[in-house]
């Protein structure tokens, strides 16, 4: 019978033959990712582990992202604490505050790689598949159990396989794809399913691929894949992996898929949701004229040189219009480092933008960004939840890089086509 | 007994506002800030054996689990919905809080009707009608039944260092 790419891993990671949809099946992920919240995840079991220990020092990844730099005392307690229990339990791959948000640390850093399970106590863990990783988010209390064990149980998922045929046009990215296939399928159209996409992905570089795969559980996916191919495997020689380290997976031809997509890609304009979740699809063009309060360009969504690129392009020369402000949150040290070295973060910076520290920030409210009562920003992230960004009386919309870019540049929404 | 309705796509961030995921984390912590974005009178008013009543999608979003944790130790005998966003779904196994996906249920609910889950049964009686909702797999259940994942994983380890 062949298998989907979801029944291919888990059966590798069981050791068996094959596994079914539906099928519940137990197996230790290649990793289990914390952030800010392993403090709270060690925690609960901190008496469990003096008793017995980590299971694996290599199977956990540590990244500070949320609140950093530490916006107040508890928070920096909190890091304390996450980094003495690095050094107590001599975990492996620990990663401090400013080398960026974890989904993206975990891809440069090679971390996760084609073929391997990886589980994450954040929803958009789901990222990973750009990378062909089977990546999946889980709980605190599930995290806390998987330092002790290092293993963990699966419900084999249903697959949803979305073909994707010809190119985007100019100005319109990943961003505005993804946002109208939610837009269509809705906010738990892909519920408890894996979502293979495939067709002229070439088309596709590996940043459109992450922003794809990142918002893969905005239409409540347990994981979004993408296929190897040479695009992939050019980003991986790129950041030093040896070819040997990875193990590919795809769906067999006839493989069962419980639902079936086609995008033509040319067809894709630039997209906004509107408040407050993620599936209230709109053309950006029907909102013009919309002020916006507070532009964020940025976040493990879209914050890599490629998106600061397209942003640059839009502000050149420009300046941010006097009544909103503009955010910029990089992905990671990396991704700040190559934008830096192409000029487009100081043209961004010289325009009237604001450059955050690499990490989550504004993302979800915590600090750096937060919004006032009866204010808008548009942004780049992948949540527009009601008091997402730190404010119940505020409105987020999400956008792409460039219109976020050219509504900066109006203070009004606008699409990047239409910006002069 | 209050059942406490509400609709479709009840994200995390409704159930327990983000900015306080860094800051709280003890059930007593969490407590006050239940469905303050949602409803500001829930985490004030609800009482042990309360019903969360809701549409498709429950619990969808972040992968944060306080409004897991605060709700059962707010003491909700129950959360009946359409249907439930996975990690949330996952999460409520592993604090042992009762999740009952029952759509015909949720559509035939009318304020004043008493709901009377029976997880054993897997079924949920709603203003005198019984709805039937699929049992968890025998796997899952025992980690319920320990009563929650870190009691299972507790028990697990005891008797693998014994054997």
């Amino acid at each position: 019978m062949p298998m989907t790419f979801a029944e291919k891993v888990l059966a590798r990671k069981t050791g068996k033959a094959s596994v079914r949809a539906g099928e519940i099946v137990t197996c230790k992920p290649d990793r289990l990712l914390m952030h800010d919240n392993a403090a709270a995840i060690t925690d609960k079991v901190a008496k469990d582990l003096v008793e017995y220990g980590v299971a694996d020092a290599e199977q956990p990844v540590i990244v500070l992202d949320h609140v950093i730099p530490a916006s107040d005392e508890k928070t920096a307690a909190n890091h304390k604490k996450i980094r003495e229990f690095v050094r107590k339990y001599g975990i492996k791959h620990f990663y401090d505050v400013g080398t960026g948000v974890c989904h993206q640390v975990m891809v440069e850093k090679g971390l996760v790689l084609p073929g391997m399970l990886a589980v994450g106590s954040d929803s958009h863990t789901c990222s990973y598949g750009a990378v062909n990783a089977f990546a999946t988010g889980i709980d605190r209390t599930e995290a806390a159990a998987l330092l002790l064990t290092g293993e963990t149980w699966f419900k084999v998922p249903e697959t949803i396989r979305i073909t994707l045929k010809g190119r985007l046009t100019d100005l319109v990215t990943a961003k505005d794809l993804i946002l109208t296939i939610i837009g269509q399928v809705g906010a738990d159209g892909a519920d408890y399913c894996s979502v293979e996409f495939s067709g002229d992905i070439a088309n596709l570089t590996l940043d459109d691929r992450f922003v794809i795969a990142n918002m893969g559980v905005e239409m409540g996916a347990k994981n979004a894949v993408f296929p190897v191919d040479e695009v992939t495997k050019g980003y991986l020689r790129s950041i030093g992996v040896n070819r040997t380290a990875w193990n590919a997976e795809w769906a067999d031809a006839g493989a069962t898929c419980r639902r079936a997509l086609d995008y033509d890609l040319a067809k894709v304009i630039p997209a906004v949701a509107l408040p407050h979740k993620v599936d209230n699809y709109r053309p950006a063009r029907e909102l013009a004229g919309t002020d916006v309060q507070q532009c964020l360009i940025g976040t493990c969504t879209n914050g890599r040189a490629s998106d600061f690129a397209v942003a640059a392009r839009i502000l050149q020369g420009k300046k941010v219009h006097p009544r909103t402000r503009l955010l910029i949150l990089p992905a990671s040290r990396a991704e700040l480092e190559r934008a830096l070295d192409s000029g487009d973060i100081q043209t961004l910076v010289a325009a009237g933008a604001v450059l955050l520290p690499p990490g989550c920030g504004p993302c979800l409210g915590a600090h750096q960004g937060c919004l006032a009562p009866a204010e808008r920003c548009i942004s780049t992230a992948n949540r527009n939840f009601k008091g997402r960004m730190g404010c119940r009386d505020a409105e987020i919309y999400l956008a792409s890089p460039a219109t976020v870019a050219a509504s900066a540049i109006t203070g009004t929404i606008t699409d990047p086509r239409d910006a002069t | 007994m209050r059942i406490w309705a509400y609709g479709d796509d009840i994200n995390t961030d409704m159930l327990f506002p983000g900015k306080y995921t860094y800051t709280c984390t003890r059930p007593d912590e969490i407590r006050p800030h239940l469905l303050e974005d949602l409803d500001p009178g829930f985490a004030r008013e609800v009482r042990a054996g309360d019903i969360i009543l809701a549409g498709r999608n429950f619990g969808c979003g972040s992968s944060r689990e306080q409004p897991v944790v605060g709700l059962k130790a707010a003491g909700i005998q129950a959360i009946v919905a359409k249907s439930f966003a996975r990690i949330f779904y996952r999460a409520a196994v592993n604090q042992g809080l009762l999740l009952v996906e029952a759509p015909e249920a949720v559509a035939a609910y009318q304020p004043g009707m008493p709901i009377e889950p029976d997880a054993r049964a897997g079924a949920v009686n709603v203003g005198g009608r019984v709805y039937t909702f699929p049992k968890l797999p025998k796997e899952i259940l025992a980690i319920r039944e320990a009563g929650g994942l870190l009691e299972f994983t507790r028990a697990t380890l005891k008797a693998r260092k014994g054997a």
